[in-house]
């Protein structure tokens, strides 16, 4: 990563995320389809609700015939998350026009997100329309098609978690988590730290009691919330 | 190619959600401005999150009891994570996790 702010470095820098798009993305064409739903129905959820979550979570709502309200209330709370997000990025492009700024929201993931982060690392802080543009259109196309492949193939193919590729994504938030805190000198290193523990131990423990969806937009509010209070004791 | 409409429904409910959750910041934040407690907040947001979605892999949840390890994700994390000290490279990060969880799927 660079601090080139142009459409091609976001797509370089989109890159390492593209494997686990791809084979996240095929794991939800082959089950959706396994759940009934049609080639087209598939696209179109990855093109419109496009969440990663959220959209097995529909599709196994979908088999058990819950309700629309329920479905709808379910999706809310999983992508609930998204407005903490965007209200991280939302100030980085501010100077951008209106529509602009609705677009780079609309294809906002929580894996562009970590991107940027780690971006403004590079950039002094600064983020254009043109980088996150990039970033967000690459996750996006590579994800809609990844998940019409899965839903043509079906069955045809193997399970694509069994060769690993589904770490992907769990791989770069590991490096995008360990880039942030060498890179990030607004807070003190011991203070990220000492957030990131609190953050393990409350997912742990927080895992007997409440959904792993919902319990992972509880425990990130008290993280920060937690963060901010060592930060001030910890001058 | 058959398009339920119902399942259309659903697809642009929870898609109109999923986007105002996703925009509605954009549009606020275009005219009015954090004040310094939010901005501080907001600030432990990336490593909070990541954390979280890190350790939610690790474990298999079982409501009403403590969740179970998910031993092959815990394994595979150890060779990523020296990777990224020695590498400091996403790509270099993102393969060694691929490849790790890959042949312990394979020993497993």
């Amino acid at each position: 990563m660079t601090g080139e702010l142009s459409f091609k470095a976001g797509l370089r820098d989109t890159l390492p995320t593209v494997f686990g798009y791809i084979s996240i993305g095929l794991a939800f064409g082959i089950t959706a389809k396994a759940n009934g739903l049609s080639v087209l129905e598939i696209i179109l959820m990855s093109l419109i609700t496009y969440a990663g979550s959220a959209e097995f979570i529909i599709v196994s709502l979908l088999a058990v015939h819950a309700g629309f309200w329920a479905m709808i209330l379910s999706v809310f709370l999983v992508n609930a998350r998204m407005i903490l997000m965007s209200t991280v990025v939302a100030p980085y492009t501010s100077h951008e026009s209106l529509l602009k700024n609705i677009w780079a929201g609309t294809l906002l993931t929580d894996e562009t997100f970590a991107l940027t982060m780690n971006k403004l690392n590079y950039t002094d802080h600064k983020l254009n329309f043109t980088w996150l543009n990039s970033a967000n259109l690459f996750a996006y196309l590579t994800w809609a098609a990844a998940s019409g492949v899965g839903g043509i193939l079906g069955n045809l193919i193997d399970d694509p978690q069994k060769y690993g590729f589904d770490f992907a994504l769990v791989a770069m938030f590991i490096g995008l988590l360990y880039l942030q805190i060498i890179a990030d000198r607004s807070i003190k290193f011991n203070v990220q730290l000492t957030v990131i523990l609190f953050v393990a131990v409350l997912m742990y423990f927080g895992m007997a009691f409440i959904t792993a969806n919902a319990l992972l937009l509880i425990v990130t509010l008290l993280g920060c919330g937690f963060g901010m209070v060592l930060k001030h004791v910890v001058k | 190619m058959s398009l339920n409409s119902y399942v259309l429904l659903v697809i642009l409910g929870t898609g109109l959600v999923t986007w105002l959750s996703r925009i509605t910041p954009f549009v606020l934040l275009k005219r009015f401005k954090l004040s310094p407690i939010v901005v501080n907040f907001l600030g432990f947001v990336p490593i909070s999150i990541m954390t979280a979605l890190w350790i939610q892999s690790l474990l298999v949840q079982h409501l009403g009891q403590l969740p179970s390890l998910n031993v092959p994700n815990v394994l595979a994390s150890v060779p990523t994570l020296i990777s990224a000290v020695i590498s400091k490279n996403l790509m270099v990060i993102v393969l060694v996790g691929v490849i790790s969880l890959g042949v312990i799927n394979l020993l497993m």
